[in-house]
């Protein structure tokens, strides 16, 4: 369980990103904090493993404030996922994967037969360990990135937009490979995106932030679909453009389902 | 007899292959005081460069600096610093460190720039201590241009130290203040082309070892660019 | 003080010739690096091998260049041309770099639609390419102008009168003020040069800031 208490972030620039944020993130769920770019998310995100200090307020896990940690030891003990994968250009991608577990001390025989493991389990070719990150498509890259950062196998693991840069084709895979995972793995996953229909599809738990870090609503995403708090809820999932609005259609015998301007997304299974 | 075969036996009289005022003397000379100015300088500018580099501070004096220090007149430079210290091997030296620290210290800390900062940031992310970000990340991806640093310098001081046998320090900048001064055209010559010739092999050398400070990785890149 | 007020006439004469010796192969280098840096970014090919010839050429230490031209040209050793072709060497060396990559960071689009739009090739080079390269040709001229104004001095070794004369003669008289007069000269004409090319590229080139970049001295 991660819990944030009374956490404000106030950037040297005096970009005030986050403002008195209190959440509980509970255990083996993914949580996804989900907002337009300056809601203050990945500051949240960062906060976890104490890339950003809060300004003020705590952040506890397992009831344990991370602030008499340190740092680096906390950094090893959880996985982090980034766009652009961030994966090291000059190693090649079993040494990607096994960056952690080596820093960790593991031997280096075993940290490579671990991270051939983790490759596999997250869908890669045993083949591409021996290649560098840039003979890799970006979709591979970002499968790397998430080896990475389940390799130590870590109860917890941070996402900051991590599909955000491969094209939609690849993007809807790794999503559905995600769910796997965590139908088998069980981790406490924190996500960041700025696309809801992402955020509704892998939550559990949906945080949506307006600026500063000002929690316009959590829920499920049915929570939210069924009762949006307020406008900007229901403008920023799409309630208000007839989007999620769906009626059912008989056509040609059977039930047709049609959004608000009438166009065909579904039918219903019988 | 024309100059340049005057040039071809100066060059090849068994003569000016002893002694201490023989060819080989006189290379090793120049070797030793280019490898001396260049480690003393690398050993205060490259960690200076890295720290800057990794921080970020002092990285708008480092660039006034470094191209201030471009201006100066190398020349200039030798002939004050021998006035005030006198003959020997400390002014010449000096002076060679003075003018070696520039290079180097611009490829230490452009190269630590030229890291992505995003692969920097997961490197801490990660669980990397500084001292594991600077070792393990940025200084293998700062390579190259370090390495170019070096090899900058090398040259430099190679050119400078030729100059400086002006004021009388030993080296194959000798053969040229030497028979310029007594007209010897052909001890000048061939030790111009001695001179030349080392610049262009240590070049040579330093141009390979910068292909490879790029490994495996950047020329796969590179195959791939073009 | 007195030295240089006593001797104003003379490291005026110095700067002026230090000056004309700079200048000559700036301009030299630069017109002859032009065509040649055009031609290397339009043939992928023989890019290669003519920034290599290029770097070679810079490789080469100056004293003895100064030296081993006068043999090559059939000049007297105290011809300053030699110093002056020398170092016009140098400064066609860095400047085809330069203008290859200048050229080349002319977007593709937009030599694209001044073809669409009818530029002949020579309108298109003078009124398209050669603005938009501009930027990066300033850069590699103000590095080639600083290290040619420090290289000028290296000629008084040989007996090409220059501020570094002051160096020479300040070095055989032990006499200290006479070369920092002469650092000072120098490092003042390389800056004045400088100001001078800025300004010009901010006339020429009104719609971009200034690029910088490095090169080397000696």
């Amino acid at each position: 369980m991660i819990e944030f208490t009374s956490v404000s972030k106030t950037f040297p620039d005096g970009t005030q990103a986050v403002e008195d944020f209190s959440l509980v993130l509970p255990s083996r769920t993914t949580t996804v904090f989900v907002g337009s770019s300056g809601c203050g998310k990945t500051t949240l995100l960062r906060m976890v493993n104490r890339m950003v200090e809060p300004t003020s307020g705590s952040i506890a896990i397992d009831d344990a404030d991370i602030a008499s940690r340190n740092p680096v030891e906390l950094r090893r003990s959880i996985g982090y996922v980034m766009q652009h994968a961030g994966l090291l250009p000059h190693r090649k991608v079993i040494d990607n994967v096994a960056t952690v577990l080596l820093l960790n001390g593991v031997p280096k025989k075993e940290a490579h037969r671990r991270s051939a493991e983790m490759m596999e389990i997250v869908g890669l070719d045993p083949s591409l360990a021996g290649r560098y990150p840039s003979q890799l498509s970006g979709g591979q890259q970002q499968r790397v990135g998430v080896a990475r950062g389940l390799v130590t196998d870590p109860n917890i693991l941070l996402m900051d937009e991590p599909f955000g840069a491969v094209d939609p084709i690849v993007r809807a895979e790794l999503q559905q490979e995600l769910l796997r995972l965590q139908r088998d793995l069980d981790k406490t996953i924190v996500f960041v995106t700025h696309d809801i229909d992402e955020a509704f599809l892998l939550g559990d738990q949906v945080v949506i932030l307006q600026k500063g870090g000002r929690i316009a609503q959590v829920g499920s995403p049915a929570d939210i679909l069924a009762k949006p708090a307020n406008d900007f809820v229901r403008n920023f999932v799409g309630l208000d453009r007839g989007k999620r609005t769906l009626r059912i259609q008989q056509h040609e015998g059977r039930s047709i389902v049609v959004d608000e301007t009438g166009k065909a997304t579904g039918v219903l299974a019988e | 007899m024309s100059v340049a075969s005057e040039t071809v036996d100066w060059l090849t009289d068994s003569a000016n292959w002893s002694g201490d005022e023989g060819i080989p003397h006189r290379l090793l000379e120049h070797v030793y005081y280019t490898g001396l100015a260049v480690g003393i300088a690398a050993l205060v500018a490259v960690p200076l460069g890295l720290w800057i580099g990794h921080t970020g501070r002092f990285r708008n004096v480092a660039i006034l600096v470094t191209g201030s220090m471009r201006a100066l007149p190398t020349l200039g430079v030798l002939s004050l610093v021998a006035i005030y210290s006198g003959i020997g091997l400390t002014a010449p030296l000096v002076a060679l460190i003075v003018l070696a620290i520039p290079p180097l210290l611009a490829g230490a800390y452009s190269g630590i720039e030229s890291v992505d900062p995003r692969t920097v940031d997961a490197a801490r992310a990660m669980g990397m201590t500084e001292w594991q970000v600077l070792l393990r990340v940025e200084v293998p991806l700062a390579l190259p241009l370090l390495v170019g640093g070096v090899r900058s310098a090398v040259l430099q001081v190679v050119a400078t130290a030729t100059v400086a046998a002006y004021i009388s320090l030993g080296g194959l900048g000798r053969y040229l203040i030497d028979g310029l001064a007594i007209r010897d055209y052909p001890q000048m010559l061939g030790g111009s082309v001695l001179v030349i010739g080392l610049a262009l092999v240590l070049d040579g050398v330093f141009a390979s070892i910068q292909h490879l400070a790029l490994g495996e990785r950047s020329r796969v890149e590179a195959a791939r660019r073009t | 003080m007195t030295w240089f007020l006593d001797n104003f006439a003379y490291v005026w004469e110095l700067t002026v010739k230090h000056l004309v010796l700079s200048v000559i192969p700036l301009v030299v280098g630069f017109v002859v690096a032009l065509p040649i840096g055009w031609f290397a970014s339009r043939h992928r090919r023989l890019r290669g091998s003519v920034l290599s010839v290029g770097s070679l050429i810079y490789t080469i230490p100056s004293l003895p260049l100064f030296l081993v031209l006068p043999s090559i040209m059939g000049t007297k050793i105290l011809d300053p041309l030699n110093v002056i072709v020398a170092l016009s060497l140098y400064a066609a060396a860095v400047m085809v770099r330069s203008a290859s990559d200048a050229f080349d960071s002319v977007p593709a689009e937009v030599l694209d639609a001044s073809k669409a739009t009818g530029f002949s090739e020579a309108r298109s080079f003078f009124r398209v390419q050669l603005p938009l390269a501009g930027p990066v040709l300033l850069a590699g001229l103000r590095v080639v102008s600083v290290s040619t104004v420090s290289l000028v001095s290296i000629g008084a070794l040989v007996g090409v009168s220059s501020l570094g004369s002051l160096f020479t003669d300040g070095s055989r008289r032990d006499f200290g003020t006479e070369i920092i007069i002469g650092i000072i000269g120098v490092v003042l004409i390389a800056l004045v040069l400088d100001t001078l090319l800025v300004l010009a590229a901010r006339l020429l080139m009104p719609w971009r800031s200034v690029v910088r970049s490095s090169g080397r001295s000696v």
